[in-house]
């Protein structure tokens, strides 16, 4: 899959209460808690984002809370990958689970500027800053997380073995 | 050739993927005691459970579930999510299913149940389930959908950690407690220091620290960003375990030969009691180098710090005093059985006398969700493991964090401040 979007940068140790505050816990809707993804970070950022763009932040992303509705407000408001120079394991675990692409590459975390346009091989772990031009590889995924990955997620992962 | 020996994580993790010995980096697929969820956690994992359309869950007895964090329901949409959550353990008959006035917070309830004991492979969708390590088990906190595989098939997959030992020696200075040692060190590391790493509290000072204490410790490992905390078990620990067990467990130790990514050793001499600063846990500072910082609201409870020996230090200190007023003070014991203790050892009269609330069990404040939500501009001093932007309430307050005794004394003094400065 290749994602093209604006990037917004965030810094280090975002935890999961500022991407989503547990006052709007109080549903699961997707499209709900999209309204309010990072909101204690940037109050702004679900009104100036746009669909396709990129999250690119500091170390320890996703620290804190193990609430799913995380990455599901991430992706829920069209987020279409994140690029980090750590994850805290939980949110790393949870993206996985429900398809959200994510990017470990410490250079790229660092190098890429707020505005820049990044274009993304997810797959592969190729990305590319189309506005300077530089490429970065981030570090490729276990083959056993690309499975899941590949099904489409944890639960469809599941769903196949239980079916053998 | 000899094997190099294996840690306690180690050890517990190759037994739950039938295997004799596993490294660090190693993907692994483990067999699971048991499995957690919350009335937040566990309506995102049923409608995942319910897309693998199976009619059974891998065992009705290992499945956990707890209404603890917006209970009793603070408004309509939780109350929707508690329904959801109470059907579903009705529909799959879960044996532990526990309704307000039965519950408590989780990792206060599992312990004091006997659901949780050493050697078990225990996964919760809340990321504090690493508490369960304090008993010598691998615990660690999933999402909803790691949980929804967990009940489906009592499996899970794992990449092995490396451990770090954190090695605590020496007597510990007076008021200086569990929550003291864990703040010390998670300042110490950082907030990512121990990222996808077992730590492994050792030593003369953990050996002497009591269940409640050690349960705060590994509690907070998290916080580190940990992936379990753990705590080899002794006699302590079986003697709390022996009374509730209703199941065998495995007591285990690491080999003297086990390998750490790191070993950090704590002289306690040199640890005095601490707060941790706005907006992470790692900003700590020994309590007697705060300045002053006055408080509007004191909260004393939570799954690190809501437990009887947390009660009773902070009733020490409470006892004939009233609670400054500027201040509003919440305590929340931890279960059911922690509050009809404290009622029975005279520690609720002393908190209500004193000024204070005391609240049934609720994760409520701790993550601004009821009970004590802060205004903008407010501050509070919490015995609580998070003081993220916007945890307690508007993303313009502010968390410190602190154990029992010096947030009681702080509620008396109506800034943060140490026990002696309130004669105790």
């Amino acid at each position: 899959m290749i994602f093209r979007g604006k990037s917004w940068k965030f810094g280090a140790d975002v935890d999961t209460d500022a991407i989503i505050p547990a006052r709007y816990l109080n549903t699961s809707d997707p499209i709900e808690l999209a309204k309010h993804c990072m909101e204690d970070a940037d109050p702004a950022f679900p009104s100036k984002m746009n669909h396709g763009d990129l999250i690119v932040a500091g170390k320890n992303f996703g620290c804190g809370s193990s609430r799913e509705h995380a990455p599901i407000a991430i992706k829920a408001a069209g987020i279409s990958c994140v690029i980090a120079k750590s994850f805290a394991r939980i949110f790393f675990r949870n993206a996985i689970n429900i398809g959200l692409p994510i990017l470990e590459c410490p250079e790229a975390a660092e190098e890429i500027r707020e505005g820049d346009l990044v274009e993304v091989m997810a797959e592969k772990g190729v990305i590319q800053n189309l506005t300077t031009g530089k490429t970065y590889q981030a570090a490729p995924f276990p083959e056993f997380m690309q499975e899941i990955m590949n099904a489409g997620g944890l639960i469809n992962h599941v769903r196949n073995k239980i079916a053998k | 050739m000899k094997c190099m020996g294996m840690t306690i994580t180690e050890k517990i993790l190759a037994k739950h993927a039938g295997l004799d010995r596993v490294e660090p980096g190693e993907l692994i697929n483990c067999k699971l005691d048991v499995v957690l969820a919350n009335d937040v956690t566990a309506p995102v994992a049923i409608k995942e459970f319910a897309k693998l359309e199976i009619d059974r869950v891998f065992d009705k007895d290992r499945v956990v579930l707890v209404p603890d964090h917006f209970t009793p329901n603070k408004d309509i949409k939780s109350a929707e999510q508690c329904k959801e959550m109470r059907d579903f353990a009705h529909q799959f008959e879960i044996t532990n299913y526990f309704e307000v006035g039965r519950m408590g917070i989780e990792h206060c309830l599992l312990p004091e149940s006997g659901l949780v004991l050493p050697g078990d492979a225990i996964i919760g969708a809340d990321s504090h389930t690493c508490t369960y390590g304090a008993l010598g088990a691998f615990a660690t906190g999933v999402g909803s959908t790691d949980m929804a595989a967990g009940m489906a098939n009592g499996e899970c997959w794992f990449k092995v950690p490396e451990s770090i030992k954190f090695e605590y020696n020496g007597k510990p200075n007076k008021w200086v407690g569990g929550k003291d040692l864990i703040l010390h060190t998670i300042g110490d590391v950082g907030v990512d220091g121990a990222l996808y790493q077992a730590m492994e509290f050792t030593g003369e000072a953990i050996r002497e620290l009591p269940m409640d204490g050690r349960f705060t410790m590994a509690n907070m490992a998290i916080e580190a960003g940990g992936k379990n905390g753990i705590i080899a078990p002794d006699q302590t620990t079986i003697d709390y375990v022996e009374a509730r067990a209703k199941r065998p467990y495995q007591v285990l130790a690491s080999d003297d030969d086990a390998k750490y990514a790191r070993v950090i050793e704590y002289d306690l001499s040199k640890i005095e009691p601490v707060v941790a600063f706005p907006h992470l846990p790692e900003n700590t500072r020994p309590v007697s180098e705060a300045g002053s910082v006055e408080i509007d609201q004191v909260v004393i409870g939570s799954c690190t710090n809501g437990r009887i020996d947390d009660l009773r230090i902070a009733a020490k200190i409470l006892d004939g005093h009233q609670v400054h007023r500027n201040v509003r003070v919440i305590v929340l014991p931890g279960t059911q059985k922690i509050y009809l203790q404290a009622m029975k050892e005279g520690l609720v009269e002393i908190f209500v006398q004193a000024g204070a609330v005391v609240s049934t069990p609720t994760c409520g404040p701790c993550l601004g969700g009821h009970m004590g939500i802060l205004a903008k501009g407010e501050r509070a001093l919490a015995t609580t493991n998070r003081n993220f932007v916007g945890r307690m309430g508007h993303p313009g307050s502010e968390v410190y964090l602190s154990g029992p005794a010096v947030a009681a004394a702080s509620a008396i003094l109506g800034r943060i401040g140490l026990p002696e400065e309130v004669g105790k």
